[in-house]
């Protein structure tokens, strides 16, 4: 596979051949009529393909939506909250007639009870992740398709349109905000001990045994919850073979014991001495809290990070840089962007209203809101106001153009029983015993075939 | 309807029926045939609908790779590859084992002699003996989700009171060669207290008598205790064996505050909701292990079961 040369042909990897075959043309003409769901015999009325007559293409008639939209947010900490809170206010402001009823799940209650909440009867409106589990929720039909409102996006790149398309070439998804992963670091830490940003793998150690020198721990680490780690395995993985193989290997195509993921796990072994260590009590929120009182010096993470430190000056003393690149033939232009958004569910009560909320979520407006209240995250709209962003936010857009890839994060790109179930024990066991690689790939592959072979 | 008129002419007056004994469900008459079948057929309904139903259907699923989406019809039967899979590729699996069984031994080995000597020392009529009573039978009252969270206070490594106290940096909840200890201690805490009621009760039973005459023969209060005391509780101690195996094979809210069953403290339970609940949705794996459980707990039924009934006999 050639590399994609722009920046919108980055998340065209994400999908599988079958749809990134198709080329835009055939994507917009797609199958017309009724879709060729999965019958489900269900045991719930409100579970089954939504058989959706608007041909894709024609723009979706929402002019005369009325009424309420129900919308399940999984936004439950108080900023978050908030902020969705003010853009539904907006909605209905700009929509008489609209009104959107919110009902907040706990993050982690509706991410566990996803399945049963999307074949009980779930929200009109529902938020989620794109990549593999977004595909696969349209593919047993518990999503509703939303070409319709695709048709009508002007201010969104192909690159997203791709990233939110499911597996029968529809659209099934509303991208809103995201944010990159990268190595984080305080500048004023960096500046008042002479530090530079390091651009390979042997500057980063060299900087690392600096810092401890210097008394701090040189990167931070907490994996108590077990997926954070998951994004130094990506990243290491992405420097040391390449995207094309992390897809790959995502998707259950790879040989997990080869040598490749030894490799991957090597090199993190000769890091490890560089982490903080005791990392399996702690959570990523108690490790950012060590970079952010200045006693770690870095931090892979996402830059939801900054939800640690204070908004202002604090979060404007925080800056990040690309994971360093480990083999030059590889280089280090693939990077983590994991897109949040809005999905429709499969028989939502008010279709019209539902629809016309989500062509609003995919837009300037909405996303301007959402971006002001957590600074963490930038707009997907290409119309979004980026004047009023952060130095972190301006950073972070930056950051995503200019790279040449972009994956999810491991419990996005592969399936999800098998990062939950079989990586995140591995990767502790990892994290307890670097030395015993071979036995821990040889475990991991045996799974992963009783997995996706199932 | 409005032809209806209230001639009640013809009914026969009703003879009052000479009660007589019972002589098996015959003898019964309609209304009391009715409410005996509503009694029998309720309860038998609710306990096959809520225990048996689900159980069995457990069980089923156990060798399927259903993933809770749609109707079990559509799932794949595997037949026993999910419990090769449990037993040969899963690693949390045998460490999961052996740590419900090291439970089961502590709480037997540790807790349970522990409950039953507070018991005999509360039952000496001291001084204050209600204060020490409540304060030891305060935790169990408590949910062990809470009592998680409580022991946090003193396992913490940053700012818990055993570290600050002994100026130690052992991260009791997150090293592994230490949490399924300091998640004993915790747990012991709560079944001390619930042990030593039970036995409480049971020595409050004992007929005072008994003692009398063993000190009459001369018996020391070790003796009497070990050699009349205790064997007349024997069914104090059948239905603490009991609870005391359910609560160690139950063991699940206390780890699962504490870091989701992982990293040193995987315990049956936790793997189970590890793959059935949350965003993995293997139903058919977990339920495999689920059965796992089911097929312990049984044995160990099984065996209270036998005693129960040759006591009744």
């Amino acid at each position: 596979m050639s590399r994609p040369s722009t920046e919108a042909e980055y998340l065209a990897r994400l999908v599988p051949a079958s749809t990134a075959a198709l080329s835009r043309r055939n994507l917009l003409r797609g199958a017309v009529g009724a879709t060729s769901m999965l019958a489900i015999p269900s045991l719930l009325a409100a579970c089954g393909g939504s058989s959706s007559t608007t041909s894709p293409g024609a723009t979706a008639n929402t002019s005369g939506a009325t009424g309420t939209v129900t919308l399940g947010s999984n936004q439950s900490d108080a900023v978050p909250k908030a902020a969705v809170q003010s853009v539904m206010d907006a909605f209905g402001k700009a929509n008489s007639g609209l009104s959107v009823k919110i009902n907040t799940i706990d993050h982690n209650s509706f991410q566990e009870n996803i399945n049963n909440y999307l074949q009980g009867t779930p929200d009109d409106v529902f938020s989620w992740f794109s990549g593999y589990r977004m595909r696969f929720f349209a593919s047993q039909g518990l999503a509703g398709d939303i070409s319709d409102v695709w048709a009508a996006k002007t201010d969104m790149t192909d690159a997203l349109k791709i990233a939110s398309t499911g597996d029968d070439g529809k659209q099934y998804f509303m991208p809103s905000t995201y944010y990159p992963w990268g190595v984080f670091y305080r500048k004023s830490v960096f500046s008042s001990k002479g530090y530079t940003v390091p651009k390979t793998m042997d500057e980063l150690v060299t900087l690392s045994k600096q810092m401890q020198k210097d008394g701090l721990s040189p990167i931070a680490f907490g994996d108590k919850d077990g997926w954070p780690a998951m994004g130094t395995f990506d990243q290491i993985n992405m420097r040391v073979n390449g995207f094309d193989y992390h897809v790959s290997l995502m998707a259950g195509k790879e040989d997990w014991s080869g040598d490749k993921v030894k490799k991957v796990f090597d090199t993190w072994r000769g890091l490890l001495p560089y982490h903080q260590s005791d990392s399996l009590g702690r959570t990523w929120q108690e490790a950012a809290q060590s970079l952010q009182q200045k006693k770690s010096g870095m931090y892979v993470l996402g830059a939801f990070v900054a939800q640690q430190f204070t908004k202002g000056a604090e979060q404007d003393d925080l800056d990040f840089f690309t994971f360093p690149e480990i083999d030059s033939n590889i280089g280090a232009d693939a990077i983590e962007a994991p897109i949040d958004g809005y999905m429709l569910s499969a028989s939502p009560k008010n279709e019209a209203g539902a629809k016309k909320l989500l062509g609003y979520l995919g837009g300037a407006d909405a996303q301007n809101l959402a971006v002001k209240a957590d600074p963490s995250v930038i707009a997907t709209s290409g119309a979004a106001d980026t004047g009023a962003y952060t130095a972190l936010q301006k950073k972070s857009a930056e950051f995503v153009k200019s790279a040449k890839n972009i994956a999810q994060f491991m419990d996005r790109d592969t399936r999800p029983d098998f990062a939950s179930t079989v990586m995140i024990p591995a990767i502790q066991s990892f994290i307890k015993a670097p030395t015993e690689i071979d036995s821990l790939v040889a475990g991991i592959q045996k799974q992963k075939l009783s997995i996706f072979s199932s | 309807m409005a032809t209806v008129t209230a001639d009640t002419a013809h009914q026969t007056p009703k003879t009052p029926r000479k009660r007589s004994r019972y002589k098996g469900l015959n003898h019964l008459s309609g209304v009391d045939r009715i409410v005996v079948s509503l009694m029998v057929g309720v309860p038998t309904f609710l306990v096959v609908a809520l225990v048996w139903f689900p159980a069995v259907g457990s069980v089923l699923l156990s060798f399927t790779n259903w993933n809770g989406i749609g109707s079990p019809s559509r799932a794949k039967w595997l037949g026993l590859t999910n419990y090769q899979n449990v037993v040969t590729n899963y690693p949390p699996f045998w460490p999961a084992l052996q740590h419900n069984l090291i439970w089961l031994v502590v709480m037997f080995v540790i807790a349970t002699p522990l409950g039953m000597l507070l018991a005999v020392l509360l039952d000496q009529e001291l001084k204050g003996g209600r204060i020490y009573q409540t304060a030891f039978y305060l935790p169990v009252v408590l949910s062990l989700a809470l009592i998680g969270f409580i022991w946090q206070l003193m396992y913490s490594k940053d700012q818990g009171l055993i570290n600050a106290v002994t100026g130690s940096t052992i991260d009791w909840y997150g090293d592994q060669s230490y949490n399924l200890g300091a998640a004993l201690v915790a747990t012991s805490w709560r079944q001390v207290g619930y042990v030593m009621l039970l036995y409480l009760a049971g020595l409050k039973g004992v007929d005072p008598t008994l003692r009398e005459a063993a000190k009459v023969d001369g018996a020391s209060e070790t003796t009497t205790f070990f050699r009349v005391i205790f064997p007349v509780m024997r069914p104090i101690n059948v239905i603490v064996l009991v609870v005391t195996v359910i609560e160690s094979l139950r063991a699940f809210d206390l780890v699962w505050v504490i870091n989701k069953g992982r990293n040193g403290l995987e315990l049956i339970s936790t793997l189970v909701t590890q793959n059935i609940v949350g965003e993995a949705s293997r139903i058919g794996f977990g339920s495999a292990l689920a059965t796992f459980m089911l097929l312990i707990s049984s044995a160990f039924i099984v065996v209270y079961l036998r005693i129960i009934m040759r006591e009744e006999r």
